[in-house]
């Protein structure tokens, strides 16, 4: 004969409802998103999915997932609020979890006859007689007595997952040899406290975000501040209701048991089933907010990360990927701070986290244009992204022109386009934006002779554009068309190599571009030649700064060549904000909506930056910034890298 | 070849009653800075597109600014967006969004 125990109360409807709607909608989500990728991501995921990238994935998940390393090296205090309320959060159901699994384990080796009792008077179990002899009478009463055959019974202890959630409330006491109790509810109550120690800076957050770090935190809509409470809430409501259980039962940990120990057992001994219903309304609650608010961003995350390890990118048109992209972020405001039209136009609402939120809620189709167009597309949202979101192919994808990306516009561009014998030499590519600082063209030329070495300079009459300033606003057969007489021209020269002055076009020529010849940006070639010993150069003793132009630092990852070049060259002052988080010059090709005043008042911060240490003169790499900065200021001259390089060149 | 020789051009007359300047003022109001345009030329003489063909987008945006859209759609689409016009242009016209704008209202009125 068997005796069964089973611990079920109640209460735990609301949670096992929340549980499986909350499942049964993610998985739908999931699956009808993963039906729309794309065939290339098809195939990538296809070739990719069980491979050794797997292994950076799960790494990844589990340090910007749980751990946060990413907001943790950008403001500690900040990190450590996202990490405790994740990885408390998560620690709380895995330890629960553990220690409800140990604790059944201990009860089913003790078979306890007078334990089982006990459950079932004081805790409400369920305790059932099968075997043999079951008797169907018996099976079909909700509530069953213990009944053994002269004290041989076999007790089967079961577990439903939840168990490890309402632990404290159904085993109010621990099966005796269960010795780890104690050490249990006392790391259990640390997770909690360390839960609420996220919950206290969340709070103080939105009174005080500067405290964390943030200048400015999102503004949320009415649903998602509903799930916020319903979240904020579980925790005070587990803290209650696992000290109203320890004031009764005496069964708490360091914390919960120095709760209940105020309360007065009279009072709450009719409460306790209450309080319980209250947490478990709580998480139902929550669940079920929580695949249609910023909390989905909770399993998403961890996808998108999985698929991004193993190299899906996004395209230019939406995907299944998008939506993962989409629905992973947490609007944690992050991408806010940094924001250039933030910090300095104060314009409040086409940040990265506001288009996505628009994207997903289907907005207004004239708002959702006003916060696409609205952006530098400087990247400084890219970097700072805590998942890794490909913001601006969002942005980019947002922008698509629809009908007026018509084909055949450039046919004019062949009558003019003479074919040049190029075998073995480099090809050099000013860019339009080029022609208007010739000291950065000629100041090349000038190194390509010193260094000795036969160019081409493809675009010295007449230029095509790179087409990346017509991707950027979302004419992309356009763009398509440029790319081809550009690749059209490169390829039928024979030259060997592709350097170009514009990291406009250095990063169009290296992502959209397929040339099957090295290309670099004229501060890697100079950086090359000089560690070749091609290039002699001398050191003089100016004292510059340097600004990283956005298309080539963030855009390209670029930021230690041109430093080695100019350490070769000058002394490199350090500014505050550098590499990664330079501040745009305000004119970057991205944005066609912004004024001239408006792109005015950027460049001064940016500026500012620049010379907040005596600097001789501002160096920069980018013929855009250049141009912006030299109209700025008559205090500093205004220089490009090569053009540092040339007046530095020994003959 | 160019010709240099004489002939006869159409008259232009415009009749100012009955231009419709509507698609101009709706410029206006999207690109406001357009207003602040003295047609220096300065836009046409740095253009990317225009080193390769007839194109004027000085002449453009001037018929525009006239009412005499016929053709413009067509011209504008030589655009190739590259933005030296916008950074040359002494007024501080945003000639990119300018465009995009101009482009966008011959389009919708096309139909």
């Amino acid at each position: 004969m068997k005796i069964h125990a089973y611990p079920y109360n109640d209460f735990v409807i609301p949670f096992l409802i929340g549980t499986v709607l909350l499942f049964a909608i993610i998985i739908f989500k999931y699956v009808k998103w993963i039906r729309r990728f794309s065939d290339e991501q098809r195939k990538v995921i296809r070739s990719n999915w069980y491979s050794w990238k797997i292994f950076p994935a799960i790494w990844e998940m589990i340090r910007e997932g749980l751990i946060h390393v990413r907001i943790i090296k950008k403001n500690l205090l900040l990190g450590i609020m996202h990490q405790a309320f994740a990885l408390g959060w998560f620690l709380l159901i895995v330890v629960g979890a553990i220690e409800s699994r140990d604790a059944f384990f201990t009860m089913q080796h003790e078979q306890s006859i007078e334990y089982v009792r006990e459950l079932q008077q004081q805790n409400g179990w369920h305790v059932y007689n099968t075997g043999e002899d079951k008797n169907p009478e018996y099976l079909n009463q909700r509530r069953y007595r213990v009944e053994t055959e002269g004290g041989i019974a076999r007790i089967e202890y079961k577990r439903p997952f939840y168990v490890g959630i309402f632990y404290r409330y159904f085993v109010h006491k621990a099966p005796a040899s269960f010795r780890q109790h104690k050490a249990y509810s006392d790391l259990m109550d640390a997770l909690l406290l360390y839960v609420f120690l996220g919950l206290t800076m969340a709070m103080v957050k939105i009174f005080w975000s500067k405290i964390l770090g943030m200048r400015r935190t999102t503004k949320h809509t009415l649903v998602d501040r509903f799930a916020k409470f319903s979240l904020w809430m579980i925790f005070p409501m587990r803290l209650l209701a696992e000290s109203v259980t320890a004031c009764l039962y005496g069964n708490g940990g360091f914390f919960t048991q120095a709760v209940g120990n105020l309360f007065d057992p009279m009072i709450v001994r009719g409460l306790e089933t209450s309080v319980w219903m209250l947490y478990s309304l709580m998480l139902g609650v929550f669940f079920v907010t929580m695949p249609f608010t910023r909390y989905m961003h909770i399993f998403t995350e961890l996808l998108l990360i999985y698929f991004r390890k193993i190299g899906v990118t996004e395209g230019d048109k939406k995907t299944g990927y998008t939506y993962f992209e989409l629905n992973a972020c947490s609007r944690c405001g992050v991408c806010i701070s940094g924001c250039p039209m933030d910090k300095v136009l104060e314009n409040h609402e086409i940040q990265s986290v506001y288009l996505i939120r628009s994207l997903r809620n289907q907005e207004r189709v004239s708002r959702l244009k006003m916060i696409a167009d609205n952006c530098l597309m400087c990247d400084r949202c890219t970097v700072d992204c805590p998942v890794g979101i490909d913001l601006s192919s969002l942005r980019r994808m947002t922008r698509d022109k629809g009908k007026l990306d018509t084909t055949g516009n450039y046919e004019y561009l062949a009558k003019k386009q003479t074919p040049f014998n190029a075998i073995g030499r480099v090809a050099y590519f000013g860019g339009c934006m080029s022609h208007l600082t010739p000291g950065i063209t000629e100041s090349m030329e000038k190194i390509f002779n010193a260094a000795g070495q036969k160019y081409w300079y493809m675009d010295k009459l007449r230029t095509i554009c790179c087409g990346r300033p017509l991707q950027q606003q979302g004419f992309l057969k356009q763009a398509e068309e440029l790319r081809q007489k550009n690749t059209e021209m490169i390829e039928k020269s024979g030259s060997t190599m592709l350097v170009t002055s514009c990291p406009i076009c250095y990063q169009s020529f290296k992502k959209e571009y397929n040339l099957n010849i090295p290309i670099m940006h004229h501060t890697e070639y100079i950086d090359m030649l000089i560690k070749q010993g091609r290039l002699k150069v001398r050191h003089d003793d100016r004292k510059v700064s340097y600004h990283d132009p956005c298309e080539l630092g963030r855009g390209c990852g670029i930021y230690d060549e041109p430093r080695e070049v100019l350490g070769a060259v000058t002394n490199l002052q350090k500014t505050r904000f550098q590499r990664e988080k330079s501040v745009c010059c305000g004119f970057n090709l991205g944005n066609t909506k912004l004024s001239l005043e408006e792109q005015t008042a950027i460049r001064n911060a940016s500026l500012q930056n620049l010379t907040s240490k005596p600097v001789d003169a501002i160096v920069t790499a980018c013929p855009m910034c250049k141009k912006a900065f030299q109209h700025a200021t008559n205090d500093y001259p205004v220089r490009d890298i090569a053009e540092v390089v040339a007046e530095n060149l020994i003959n | 070849m160019i010709d240099f020789g004489f002939a006869l051009k159409q008259t232009r007359q415009e009749n100012l009653d009955k231009v419709s300047l509507e698609k101009y003022h709706k410029l206006l109001e999207l690109e406001p800075s357009f207003k602040r345009c003295f047609q220096c030329g300065n836009c046409s003489a740095t253009c990317s597109a225009r080193q390769f063909t007839d194109f004027s987008i000085r002449r453009v945006h001037t018929s525009f600014r006239r009412g005499e859209y016929d053709g413009l759609a067509q011209e504008l689409r030589k655009c190739m967006l590259c933005g030296k016009c916008t950074l040359v242009c002494p007024r501080g016209v945003n000639l990119r969004s300018l465009i995009i704008n101009m482009r966008q209202i011959l389009d919708e009125t096309e139909k």
